[in-house]
């Protein structure tokens, strides 16, 4: 493929080491080095909310107190929830993992507007900042939902926290701004729509949720931050507004968010399934249009959260028929993969391994979704465990799992690196295995009444909970030991070839790690990007 | 001035770019996406607006009449007015007429300014009348959701004028540009997306003048 000359022309010249120094890093305007500051930053928020996830279930060891007060519990939830939906999940793949990916997949130099992608980097930290210094000074309680009224009236640092959400959505609306525009204009010659990798796709639809839903609940926040500097009265009853608009609005954005997590999740699910089965994914059309499907009924379901709000019967049978039409293209999306893997030739390197794993975990949390559309099992599930662990196995299970298959996938082309391949799958098993300790037995104490968000629980539900919280323990230690030999395969791993998986698409025809300027000559696209027996 | 920043048709585009028109045009599609999700962030206020005033029309029929309609109506032009010589300005930008340029963002920044003014002698007027936001109103009415309806118009028309503001400031920034003779035939792209920008500030204003002072 090349000789030992360009080899070291590429180990001289490549995003990493084009310029020197931490400067040349924060002020950079390559997609690649501003994806992996995404990526350490958001890394490192996740270690946060993890600790704070770990301060939950410690404290539900046992009924009454373990270790810490009823009003530190709260404020652990609260910290825990915001930050990992806030500050890692929405922009860990489309920011991290997308900025690096998505203009070497479309044969692109780099983002339509390098400047304005090294700006959304600086709004993001700015608001996870302002966000996370609340904990020093005035911490908050509200629950990651902030719902109204109990948001207007309690203490702490609470229009800290909104004024930083409010940052990181504008952050994330100039970046989905930002990819539509380069998947529109600076897709390299040849790279038709119907070419384009399903990772682009489903980055395409993400960002078109994030470009419409985002601005809503900047408003929002907006508007509760006035309801507490000078009472404005919309969502106070007391004032005569309607806490309930808050909750719609809220919603309006935070279900098509949950999507904006999902979606790009499912991208790299599609990229990896192909490689490591040696086949064309199964059904291109349909894969791309159940995307947008997904995408387009995420803006007409949000009144799913409000059954037992008080919205009109009418509404809530609307919104329960439409939420069951999600799991129709969700559907074509699982048998898509399955129908692919058939009779292909499988690989289970650590990429394939997750991409399973999150098979099997998004498969439960989807299907416990439809139970939760179901509006009778809706009412007696509303609150409970049960809701928790459902959106654990989409949101951990889904973008998690995805996001591992995807960071060990691109690994070799970010850091020029092989990963060790064994111990990565020792800490996918653990980390699989820790996941579903943790939350299978949340459902079993939320069909059986135990609220979430509660301090203090029944004694009967102690050896469940005591399950759970050895199963965090087990998460911590499967990722922590991912984490630690990832770093370690920087150092240690074998020399990555340009395309270790033999994949088809574009990042994968330059060197690893890649040039400045992503390839030596433009790339011109003739075939599919799983087309694999031609 | 100095007539050597950039020669016409010199343009330097962004590496990633094939020429200056495909730079143009990628601005420009990343402009109307921002108009786009504009669009959305004013929503809620406007749902916030329809629902209050399905369920509590006498209160928003009170409100309205305690609005100067034809303050309201002369701002309307004002910022019609400066809409025209935002659309002159690029118009003349467009091709390289570089002291009208000047001349027309300079009258678009001066019908702004009287838009701010006018709207800052309604703000002081209701300020000291009390009709303020629920939670400070303190004006004497009829029923109990018309401070609901100031709340919705002070968050209204301040998110439109804080909006007219950073237009100000933006037509600034390409006026000052516009005087160094950066734009021609070959590059005006900054001049046409404050001009996309203005125009919708403007509509915003169209929709909210006769929602809030002329509907009754």
């Amino acid at each position: 493929m090349y000789s030992d000359t360009t080899a070291d022309q590429e180990e001289k010249n490549n995003y990493l080491n084009h310029s020197k120094g931490i400067k040349s890093w924060l002020t950079s305007l390559d997609h690649k080095r501003i994806g992996v500051m995404y990526l350490f930053s958001i890394l490192i928020f996740f270690l946060v909310g993890g600790i704070f996830a770990l301060i939950v279930r410690t404290e539900l060891w046992g009924p009454t107190k373990t270790f810490i007060d009823a009003n530190t519990y709260n404020q652990a939830f609260t910290y825990h929830g915001t930050i990992m939906t806030f500050m890692v999940i929405l922009p860990l793949i489309p920011s991290a993992i997308g900025n690096i990916i998505l203009p070497m997949q479309l044969g692109a130099k780099d983002v339509a507007f390098p400047r304005l992608n090294l700006i959304s980097y600086y709004v993001y930290m700015s608001g996870a900042l302002l966000a996370v210094v609340t904990l020093f000074v005035g911490r908050v309680d509200t629950g990651w939902t902030f719902y109204t009224p109990y948001s207007i009236r309690t203490g702490g640092a609470t229009i800290l926290v909104l004024a930083g959400a409010f940052l990181m959505g504008f952050a994330a609306i100039l970046t989905a701004l930002n990819f539509i525009v380069t998947v529109h204009k600076l897709r390299a010659p040849g790279l038709t729509w119907s070419k384009l990798p399903l990772f682009i796709w489903c980055l395409y639809a993400t960002n078109i949720i994030q470009m419409l839903a985002t601005p809503v609940i900047a408003l929002t926040l907006m508007l509760l931050t006035f309801e507490r500097l000078m009472g404005i009265g919309i969502f106070d009853a007391t004032l005569g507004g309607d806490p309930v608009l808050f909750q719609h609005f809220f919603w309006f954005y935070s279900h098509p968010a949950v999507y904006i997590m999902i979606l790009p999740a499912m991208g790299i699910i599609n990229e990896v399934i192909p490689v490591f089965s040696r086949k064309t994914i199964f059904g291109y059309g349909g894969m791309a249009v159940a995307v947008f499907g997904i995408a387009l009924v995420s803006f007409v379901v949000w009144g799913h959260h409000m059954f037992t709000s008080g919205q009109s019967e009418t509404a809530n049978f609307i919104f329960s028929l439409i939420t069951m039409f999600v799991a129709v293209p969700t559907g074509i999306k699982m048998f898509g993969w399955i129908a692919t893997m058939y009779q292909g030739s499988i690989r289970l390197d650590t990429p394939m391994l997750y991409a399973l794993s999150f098979l099997f975990v998004f498969l439960v949390g989807g299907l416990t979704g439809v139970f939760l559309a179901t509006l009778p099992l809706n009412v007696h599930l509303t609150d409970t465990y049960f809701v928790v662990a459902h959106f654990h196995y989409t949101m951990v299970g889904g973008a998690i799992m995805a996001f591992l298959a995807g960071l060990h996938y691109w690994y070799p082309k970010f850091v020029g690196k092989m990963y060790l391949e064994i111990p990565a799958r020792i800490g996918c098993v653990l980390t699989f295995v820790g996941f579903n300790v943790t939350f299978l037995p949340q459902f079993v104490m939320g069909i059986r009444g135990l609220p979430r968000r509660y301090y203090d629980y029944p004694p009967e539900f102690t050896q469940l909970n005591q399950v759970s919280t050895v199963g965090s323990f087990l998460i911590a230690f499967g990722l922590l030991w991912t984490f630690l030999f990832l770093i370690i395969s920087a150092y240690k791993g074998p020399k990555a070839p340009r395309n270790p998986w033999g994949a088809n698409t574009l990042e994968w025809q330059t060197s690893s790690p890649p040039y400045h300027e992503n390839f030596e000559t433009q790339p011109i696209v003739t075939k599919g990007p799983y087309d694999y027996h031609s | 001035m100095s007539h050597t920043q950039t020669t016409p048709g010199k343009h330097h585009f962004a590496h990633h770019f094939k020429d200056a028109h495909h730079e143009f045009d990628s601005c420009k599609v990343g402009m109307w996406l921002f108009l786009l999700q504009e669009v959305l962030f004013f929503a809620p206020l406007f749902v916030a607006y329809s629902l209050f005033r399905s369920t509590h029309p006498e209160a928003f029929l009170e409100a309205s009449h305690l609005l100067n309609w034809k303050l309201g109506a002369f701002n309307t032009a004002v910022l019609i007015s400066s809409s025209f010589t935002m659309a002159l300005g690029v118009n003349a930008a467009q091709r390289g007429l570089h002291r009208k340029t000047v001349k027309y963002l300079a009258l678009t920044i001066l019908f702004s300014i009287i838009f701010l003014i006018v709207k800052y002698f309604e703000y002081t007027h209701k300020i000291h009348a009390g009709l303020l936001p629920a939670g400070m109103f303190s004006h004497p009415v009829q029923h109990d959701k018309t401070p609901i309806f100031f709340s919705i118009y002070f968050m209204m028309t301040g998110l439109h004028g804080i909006h007219v503001l950073i237009g100000i400031g933006l037509i600034f920034w390409i006026m000052m540009r516009a005087k160094n003779e950066e734009f021609g035939p070959e590059y005006f792209t900054p001049v046409e997306l404050v001009g996309l920008y203005w125009h919708f500030v403007d509509l915003v204003w169209i929709y909210l003048f006769p929602l809030l002072y002329l509907i009754r």
